[in-house]
Formats: C-alpha cells, structure tokens, sequence
C-alpha cells in the first residue's frame, strides 16, 4: 500500500511539469528572443544529455565510452540510418569490453 | 474516410520513428523490471510504476531508495528534481507544435521523455506542423516498450548475460548522437549550442545529481541561443 502511494505521488510529479507547458504556451506570445531560446533548447538537452553521461556508462572505463559514442558520431556522418548507428556503437563498446576484459 | 486514413499513416509513421527508441528503452526497462524485483517489489507494483510515472532514471532512484528504507517524501521529491528538466523541454516542445490542439497536447505530455522530446524536436523528418497522431504513435511505442520491457524483465527476474545487456548501455547515447550530428551538419550554431551544453554539465555534475544538472545546462546551453541564432524567414 506504501509502495503504491509513493508510485501515485510520483507520476503525479512527474506529470504535472509535463503538462504545464501546455497551458503556458497556449496563453503566452513569445518575443524573438523567447522563441529563440526555446528552439535552442533540444540541442542544448542533447549536449547536456550526452556529455558527461556517455563518459560513464562504464565504471573506471571512460574511454570505452568515449569511443562509443565516437564511433556514432562517425556513423551518423556517414548518414547511416539511425538503428545501425545504434549497432555500430553498440558492437564498437562489446568488442572493447572483451578486449579490456571488463565483465 | 480520407482524414481517418491519414490518421493512421501518421499514427504508423510516429511508430516507425519510434523503433531507436523502442531499442535503447528495452533492455532499460528489462533491467528496471529486474532490479525492482531483486529490491522485493512485486511485479504488479514495478509494472504500476512504469505505467504511471514512465521516467526510467526516477524509477530505478525510487526502487532503489525504497530497498534502502527512504521515506515516500524524500523518494516523491527525489522524483520532481530529477523529472524537472521536463518541464523545460515541454514548454519547448509545446511551443512547436502549436497546429496541435489543446487537450491533444495536454494528453500527449504524458509521453515527454529525454528520449521522446528528442526525437519529436531534433529529428529532421519530422515538421513543425506535424500531425498529433504522429506523435501520439511515436510516444505510444516509446510507452509500449517501456512497459513490455519492464514485464519482460519482471518475469525473467534473473539477469540477462550481464556482457550483453550492459554493451546496450550506449544505444540511447547513440540515438542522442545520432539526432545532433545531422542538426549540427545544416546548422553549426547546435554544435555550439550542444557543446557548450555540454560542458556546463561536465563541470556541473560535480555538485549536482543528474536532473538539476541537465536542467541547468539545458536552460544555460539555450539561451547561448538567444545570441547566436539567426531570425527564420517566413
């Protein structure tokens, strides 16, 4: 019962910024600045999102997600589809785990 | 007839869209249904929690907090500041897909993921008046492997070969590259944007848990924007 009152509160955290914005930006008409920033924003979050936390998807090994994540980067140049992106980087970091022996 | 079956082409469209997503989120939500079976949760509780909240860093801090005896205050608080930085890309997003009615959009907020935003705003396929049942299918197969995996999970309840399912750590990485390397390829003011972004959550993260830093250096890596971005024409 505990347990289920802890989920119900948090989806309602959750949720609520979610939702939100929805009313605010129904209401409010953005300066050029404003917009601006808002179209700015997914770039940001992906920088924000992918750096550091690419670095440490294995412990005490950052290189083997740097060059992940290297390896992506050079397959999206490539325009390479995004699901072999995904593979690629994926094979690059099992083959580097098995090299440097990190189970 | 003719608006029903432009309804479901874009319904289907937003799933296809959605398969990178289903791919990162699977193993994900696998481990999620494992270790929150490993912390005593019962599977119907873990699937509870992946139907409702549908935020995976949250929901492995709160199995993990619950297994360490945290009180439901500090775990629902736990949640908001880490789930905030939704907030910042809802109003993002929102303000983009203006064409989309009100309580659609208020509907589909639900779905706001790192993920999801990521892909609804960055993708380069996807226009600015995209249809809501386009992103009502990309939300929905994002929401459906999500669940699917944390039942999965539940029910393998011993691990999956560990070497694998811990390689597929990057694949969610992968797709966030794999969204900005294009963007940065027609516009090298992302790069920059992300960049900087980036950095600020580098340095950050040495103070900060993980949602106040990206909160942070989403809204600082944002407003660079507000500089260097050129006014669209119409």
């Amino acid at each position: 019962m505990k347990i289920m009152l802890i989920t119900l509160a948090m989806s309602l955290v959750t949720f609520v910024p979610r939702l939100l914005p929805v009313f605010i930006m129904h209401r409010l008409s953005l300066p050029a600045w404003g917009s601006k920033w808002l179209k700015s924003i997914p770039y940001a979050a992906l920088g924000a999102l992918i750096f550091p936390g690419v670095i440490n998807i294995e412990e005490g090994f950052p290189l083997i997600g740097l060059a992940g994540g290297l390896s992506a980067a050079i397959l999206a140049y490539l325009r390479l589809h995004v699901l072999f992106v995904i593979l690629g980087s994926i094979a690059v970091v099992i083959f580097l785990r098995m090299y440097l022996g990190v189970y | 007839m003719h608006k029903d079956n432009d309804a479901l082409k874009d319904f289907k469209a937003g799933i296809v869209k959605a398969f990178p997503i289903m791919i990162g989120y699977l193993p994900i939500a696998i481990s999620f249904g494992i270790i929150a079976m490993q912390t005593n949760l019962h599977l119907y509780q873990a699937l509870l929690m992946s139907v409702t909240v549908f935020a995976g860093a949250s929901q492995f801090m709160a199995v993990n907090m619950i297994y360490l005896g945290a009180s439901g205050a500090e775990i629902v608080f736990a949640a908001l500041v880490l789930n905030f930085r939704h907030f910042i890309m809802s109003m993002s997003l929102m303000n983009r897909l203006k064409s989309i009615p009100v309580r659609w959009k208020a509907f589909l907020s639900f779905g706001i993921t790192d993920e999801t935003f990521s892909v609804a705003s960055a993708d380069k396929d996807i226009a600015e008046n995209t249809s809501h049942f386009f992103v009502l299918g990309l939300f929905a197969g994002s929401y459906f492997s999500w669940v699917l995996g944390t039942l999965v999970g539940g029910l393998l309840f011993m691990a999956i070969p560990k070497g694998i399912s811990e390689s597929m750590s990057i694949a969610l990485y992968s797709m966030f590259i794999a969204l900005l390397v294009p963007a940065v390829r027609k516009q090298w003011r992302f790069g920059i944007i992300a960049a900087a972004s980036g950095l600020f959550n580098f340095v950050l993260s040495r103070w900060l848990t993980g949602g106040w830093g990206i909160v942070f250096s989403t809204i600082i890596g944002g407003s660079l924007g507000i500089f260097l971005m050129v006014e669209e024409k119409v």
